[in-house]
């Protein structure tokens, strides 16, 4: 069974009819790319996926477990992350803290009024792994707001992963990042691909066919396709899209 | 610039040197008061809404919950404090549980309503229920007394066990509410460096992220604004001890006003001392200017006005601008910069 399914989901705002019938199932280990044309309704398929929104209709199982309609911060907790296509970081705190307060170990500590934060060992090598992974050692005590663009992207990601998720989605990870750090973007991804399973939404192609081993695409509020990167270059329906130049 | 989410260097002590220098201040305060040509008085009405300021920026400037309402808490404080020693008994201890719990009571009850919103909505929906509760201290005649509000109301014992101190004398009370200031000031510190503090720090940062990373929002708000009102019915208890009366005007909206514009004038957006420092310089405006001119608080008007305008940092940010050494955040440590950068 798969470990994060979304069954038939329907997204309307009023009359206006997003999301009709997505369905969509992401295995374990894998890495999924969900790709398609701006306006599609990708962002608005990953919020309702992550509690953002509620699906008008349909259902969302993670894990065997029914979470539609639960809201964003019972999803996170039962291990589903997210990043954000715009940045969404604490601006104000430095890089470790943005870790930090994602560390489920610290969540936990949420009653604690008289403890200090940034003296606690166990926790600041917790965010020094997680750091690690995603290339921003050394760096950990500047303000989150100095760090160069593509900095704030990997910390984006590093706050998604310090929740210790089972399964990860990422929109847009390589919006606005130059070709050397699209690089280092697609080799962290195939570092994380062992440890999380991965969602992306991504407009980068030669980043997704690279790196996915299912891609579903989106259309018009549905999934016209869905496949391997192999199936999908020949696939019509891509091509008609015009989507499938990559080839 | 310097905010309030940076890191202190300090940040796992109890006591600082700051808070060390404020509670020599505090505690020498009587010996000087008097030759500087002010008066005890004066002393414990700062003390008092500095403790008010301190609680009130634990929602306004940490975790960015705009309440223009608060003096409702301190009035519900006062009166409780009145009504325990009228009703009750005479009680230095029961009147200020009492004061503390009711007012956590009234504002657990308005959080449940406000909790769920932020910035302008959150705003008037607690100048409403200030006023609810300014309204119904002038109504509820039976009990609070209505306009005159409470009067008379005894200024109890401090009772060591077998050792009893009188608090009639400004100079002792004085004295007891330095030290619960003190008490107070360590709490509220240690409390914005805790893990709970943080997070209601990162809520006002972004309220989204906080969500998606699996926080209750909800709950954090509602306990900031649950926790500032304890701290404003401690102060409204003591207010009542110290004037021996509780009226409307304690909690009308314009003492709301007051402490916002208190802790905005001092820097409690930028820094944990900014409150304290807005509550000194009103009331020595108040008391030096108000000795010039009747119309003093047209010229602290202004000042706010100037301040907002040029220095909205306000005097904790134009201190920190003053002495670079004064902004003790690990930013002036010796950190690897960014590569790239």
């Amino acid at each position: 069974m798969a470990l994060f399914e979304a069954r038939n989901i329907h997204k309307r705002f009023g009359s206006r009819v997003v999301l009709e019938n997505i369905s969509l199932s992401f295995e374990e280990g894998q890495v999924n790319g969900i790709m398609g044309p701006n306006g599609a309704g990708k962002t608005t398929c990953f919020h309702c996926l992550t509690g953002h929104y509620k699906p008008t209709r349909g259902n969302i199982i993670f894990d065997g477990q029914d979470i539609t309609g639960k809201p964003p911060q019972r999803i996170s907790r039962m291990g589903v992350s997210r990043s954000f296509q715009l940045m969404n970081l604490f601006d104000d705190s430095s890089v470790i803290e943005n870790i930090i307060l994602a560390l489920p170990d610290f969540r936990r500590r949420y009653a604690q009024a008289t403890r200090s934060v940034f003296d606690d060992r166990e926790l600041l090598e917790q965010a020094r792994v997680i750091l690690d992974q995603v290339g921003l050692l050394g760096q950990e005590w500047l303000p989150s707001l100095s760090l160069s663009y593509g900095n704030r992207r990997a910390l984006e990601i590093g706050v998604a992963l310090a929740a210790n998720p089972r399964i990860v989605f990422l929109d847009e990870p390589t919006s606005g990042l130059g070709a050397e750090a699209t690089r280092q973007l697609a080799s962290l991804i195939n570092k994380l691909r062992s440890k999380y399973t991965i969602v992306m939404i991504e407009h980068d192609m030669r980043f997704l066919f690279e790196l996915a081993d299912t891609i579903s695409v989106i259309h018009w509020g549905q999934v016209i396709a869905q496949g391997t990167p192999d199936e999908l270059q020949s696939n019509k329906w891509v091509q008609r899209s015009a989507l499938g130049e990559v080839a | 610039m310097a905010t309030l989410s940076d890191i202190t260097r300090r940040s796992s002590q109890w006591i600082t040197p700051q808070i060390f220098v404020f509670a020599v201040f505090l505690l020498s305060l009587p010996l000087w008061i008097r030759p500087i040509g002010l008066y005890q008085y004066i002393g414990i009405e700062i003390a008092i809404w500095i403790i008010f300021a301190l609680g009130f920026n634990l929602l306004f400037g940490y975790t960015g919950l705009h309440s223009f309402g608060h003096g409702a808490y301190l009035g519900v404080g006062a009166y409780a404090f009145g009504l325990f020693q009228l009703h009750v008994g005479v009680s230095l201890i029961g009147g200020l549980l009492a004061a503390v719990f009711a007012a956590a009571l009234a504002g657990a009850f308005v959080a449940c309503f406000v909790s769920h919103r932020r910035g302008i909505y959150f705003a008037l929906m607690t100048i409403a229920f200030g006023q609810v509760f300014w309204f119904a201290s002038i109504k509820m005649h039976g009990i609070t007394g209505g306009e005159d509000g409470l009067l008379n109301i005894p200024r109890p014992d401090l009772n060591l066990g077998v050792y009893s101190v009188s608090l009639s004398g400004n100079t002792a009370l004085y004295y007891l509410i330095a030290v619960l200031l003190i008490i107070v000031t360590v709490f509220t510190w240690r409390a914005m460096n805790s893990p709970f503090g943080r997070i209601l720090q990162a809520i006002r940062q972004n309220e989204t992220r906080a969500s998606f990373i699996g926080y209750e929002v909800w709950w954090f708000k509602w306990a900031a604004f649950t926790l500032s009102a304890m701290f404003a019915g401690l102060a409204g208890g003591l207010f009542a001890m110290a004037q021996e009366s509780a009226y409307p005007d304690v909690m009308s909206l314009h003492q709301s006003g007051l402490i916002v514009m208190m802790v905005l004038v001092g820097g409690g957006l930028v820094n944990f001392w900014g409150p304290i420092l807005g509550v000194i310089l009103y009331f020595i405006a108040r008391d030096v200017l108000g000795s010039i001119t009747e119309t003093w608080l047209l010229w602290y008007g202004l000042m706010f006005v100037v301040m907002v305008m040029f220095k909205p940092e306000g005097l904790a940010g134009v201190l920190a601008g003053l002495s670079k050494n004064s902004a003790e955040t690990l930013n002036d440590l010796p950190v690897k910069t960014a590569e790239g950068n």
